[in-house]
């Protein structure tokens, strides 16, 4: 019998199999699971009330990010000085459930705390072949070092801890190619937004999507992990890409990654995970990176995605029922007109930071729009939030945060941030924001707030423009 | 979690596409570190015409009066019936645990998102997946009744209709087990603990470098 060739996502699932049951669900093993304070203190109340410990305590790592403080004052005075009390005690909870159980945690001043989709590469604590999980939707960023890597609920944080397994059903195989070169200016953001603007927001449902072809395979990691990390937004779990040179660079020397008796061991595996040539997709999907323009959103699904020379649809743009009412109402939430300009959306803040761009790479890219400009008047607030304290620090190296500051934007201590506004850093009802964050949801960034997406550079543009403007006509 | 075997209830409807789990429960709601007391604040932005705040006595708040959960028609409703791609978004748990907290066990759509579906089976929770024409009748239906009811038989797996119609649905025969019998997933996991524990043996012969311990 000749056996087809195996995707990366095959291969990944097979190596984890710990058993099949008969109807097709199985038990995979977990090699990482990252914790943040918000969708664990049940996981662990449940381990408590069962009297059951962690199955291997060392695969757990912790950090908070959702809740902290971003702004310096208030953070500077650690857990207890978080002015919120319902975020304080959250945050505090994750700590005691730390000590507790033994688990490692990066803590709230700790330099190495951060977006925990930012910490996990950042400290080699995720790596190829790895299967990483997270109560976190964004746990596919990890994806982009050849690991497999999704988000999961509470009850499997808890079965994760307990058991060091998940009960998981094989997702179907989808390849993502994006062949040739991105132009100037263009982004892996705008890679992304064009892949799930093509796809919609469920077209990945049900699949495990591979990122390949040229245009992938010539990003830096961190490009790699903002297009992993966004497949989310188009419906699947899991987002990843082969391991090549690029990977194996990124990991090596960082704290958690092989050391040198393990070194050659570990590359003779890593250098195995790429789908084989005669594998076989039950899906896939090509663009041309060419085609793709600086992308942004208008409407309140990340599927709702433009050029940023395009004009705001109209309901009657669309056929399908569905689609015309969804126009319709994200119309009227985002205060828009069919026909309006892109570049004519006024904005009112500005928001740089997530687990889908806050890397030196993207603060890095979005400095270099800024320097020696400042932001427009009618921007009320521009933000910068680094993914972690060594963000920070890095970029703190090479002179960034004066760029920013500079400009008039504010520079500010790691975490999650307005993102998904669970801090103080919120928009208020009816602004416009760019943001290179993810999700364009009604209230997501803050009550009847407006979001737009963006990449790090065309958000750095549109906070000095004061509107959207097409940031390869300022490289 | 509590068993789920027939449910005979009043249906509601959430009549719109891709609606993500940001919208079935705001974020500010998701600082609590208990499992429940999120019904109130189910679709609070669409409920309520002020911004939710945790801690709040929702029975003060102005409601919405065109949202349908605040029609006396669907009072008491525990079926919800939905668009595609129900539940989309972030994996929030706290979503499901709202619907749960507020009186849904049971959400029928013509698609949902994979989190928030494999969530829902944790929490006694049945999402079911029909036609796409098959829901839209069941929304005609609905809204030509006051009081419109559906009885849902898990074990049959099979949807009454008042008129006598039957629909067959799918449902994974594990989930359905564990639903049936209201089981704890993570007792029977460690049923397989010993074949867990060769798996782990093996792998860290193969991978010792996942197996290191670090001190922080």
């Amino acid at each position: 019998m000749i056996m087809a060739g195996q995707t990366l996502y095959d291969k990944l699932w097979n190596a984890h199999l710990v058993k099949e049951r008969d109807d097709g669900t199985a038990l995979l093993y977990i090699d990482r699971h990252l914790v943040h304070e918000v969708t664990s203190p049940q996981a662990f109340e449940g381990l408590r009330l069962a009297g059951r410990l962690p199955w291997r305590v060392t695969a757990n790592i912790a950090t908070p990010d959702h809740n902290v403080p971003t702004e310096l004052v208030e953070r500077s005075g650690g857990v207890e000085a978080i002015a919120d009390e319902i975020s304080r005690i959250q945050v505090r909870t994750l700590d005691e459930n730390c000590d507790e159980f033994g688990i490692t945690e990066f803590s709230i001043n700790d330099v190495r705390q951060g977006i925990v989709h930012v910490v996990g590469p950042e400290q080699g604590a995720t790596l190829p072949g790895m299967t990483v999980v997270c109560g976190d939707s964004h746990t596919a960023t990890h994806g982009a070092l050849g690991a497999l890597a999704h988000g999961i609920g509470t009850s499997e944080v808890e079965h994760v801890l307990a058991t060091q397994c998940l009960i998981q059903k094989k997702s179907k195989n989808m390849l993502v190619r994006v062949d040739g070169e991105l132009g100037a200016g263009v982004t892996a953001k705008d890679v992304v937004l064009a892949i799930i603007g093509k796809i919609g927001t469920a077209g990945g449902t049900g699949y495990a999507i591979e990122f390949g072809g040229d245009v992938i395979r010539k990003l830096s990691m961190e490009g790699r992990m903002t297009i992993c990390n966004m497949a989310i937004e188009g419906g699947a779990r899991v987002g990843m890409v082969a391991v090549d040179d690029v990977t194996i660079d990124y990991v090596k020397g960082r704290p958690f990654a092989p050391n040198d008796g393990e070194w050659q061991l570990a590359l003779e595996y890593w250098n195995t995970l790429h789908s084989d040539d005669d594998a076989v997709f039950d899906k896939t999907v090509v663009l041309n990176g060419a085609d793709i323009l600086p992308q942004v959103t208008w409407g309140t699904s990340p599927e709702m995605v433009l050029p940023v020379s395009g004009i705001v649809p109209s309901p009657n743009d669309y056929s399908d029922p569905a689609q015309r009412s969804g126009c319709e109402r994200a119309l009227q939430y985002m205060g828009l007109t069919a026909g309006q300009a892109i570049t004519d959306i006024k904005l009112d803040r500005v928001f740089i930071g997530s687990c889908t761009n806050s890397r030196i790479e993207d603060l890095r890219e979005a400095a270099a729009v800024v320097r020696g400009k400042k932001v427009a008047a009618n921007v009320k607030e521009a933000m910068v939030v680094p993914g972690s304290g060594l963000v920070k620090k890095q970029a703190e190296a090479e002179g960034l945060d004066k760029i920013f500051l500079d400009a008039g934007l504010l520079w500010r201590e790691p975490g999650c941030s307005m993102c998904l506004a669970m801090n103080a850093d919120k928009l208020g009802a009816g602004e416009h924001c760019a943001s290179t964050s993810n999700r364009n949801f009604e209230g997501r960034q803050g009550f009847g707030g407006r979001t737009h997406l963006v990449s790090p550079a065309m958000a750095a543009a549109a906070a000095i423009a004061g509107h959207f403007v097409d940031v390869r006509e300022w490289i | 979690m509590k068993a789920f075997t027939v449910l005979d209830g009043v249906v509601a409807p959430m009549d719109r596409a891709n609606v993500d789990t940001d919208m079935i429960i705001p974020k500010q709601f998701l600082k609590s570190i208990k499992r429940s007391g999120f019904g109130p604040n189910l679709f609070d932005e669409l409920r309520y015409l002020d911004e939710g705040q945790p801690g709040q006595d929702s029975a003060k708040r102005p409601l919405n009066p065109e949202f349908p959960l605040n029609f006396p028609r669907y009072k008491g409703a525990s079926i919800l019936i939905a668009r595609e791609n129900f539940g989309c978004g972030s994996s929030r748990e706290h979503a499901p645990w709202a619907l749960e907290d507020y009186g849904f066990s049971c959400v029928i759509a013509p698609s949902f998102a994979d989190i928030f579906f494999n969530n829902c089976f944790k929490n006694g929770v049945l999402p079911i997946v029909l036609p796409a024409a098959k829901v839209d009748e069941l929304f005609t239906a609905m809204y030509a009744n006051d009081g419109f009811t559906l009885k849902i038989d898990l074990d049959a797996q099979v949807i009454v209709t008042p008129a006598g119609e039957s629909i067959q649905f799918e449902v994974d025969s594990f989930r359905k087990h564990c639903l049936l019998n209201g089981l704890d997933d993570i007792g029977l996991t460690l049923q397989d603990a010993d074949e867990i524990s060769a798996f782990e043996a093996k792998w860290q012969q193969k991978s010792p470098w996942l197996f290191r311990t670090h001190s922080a």
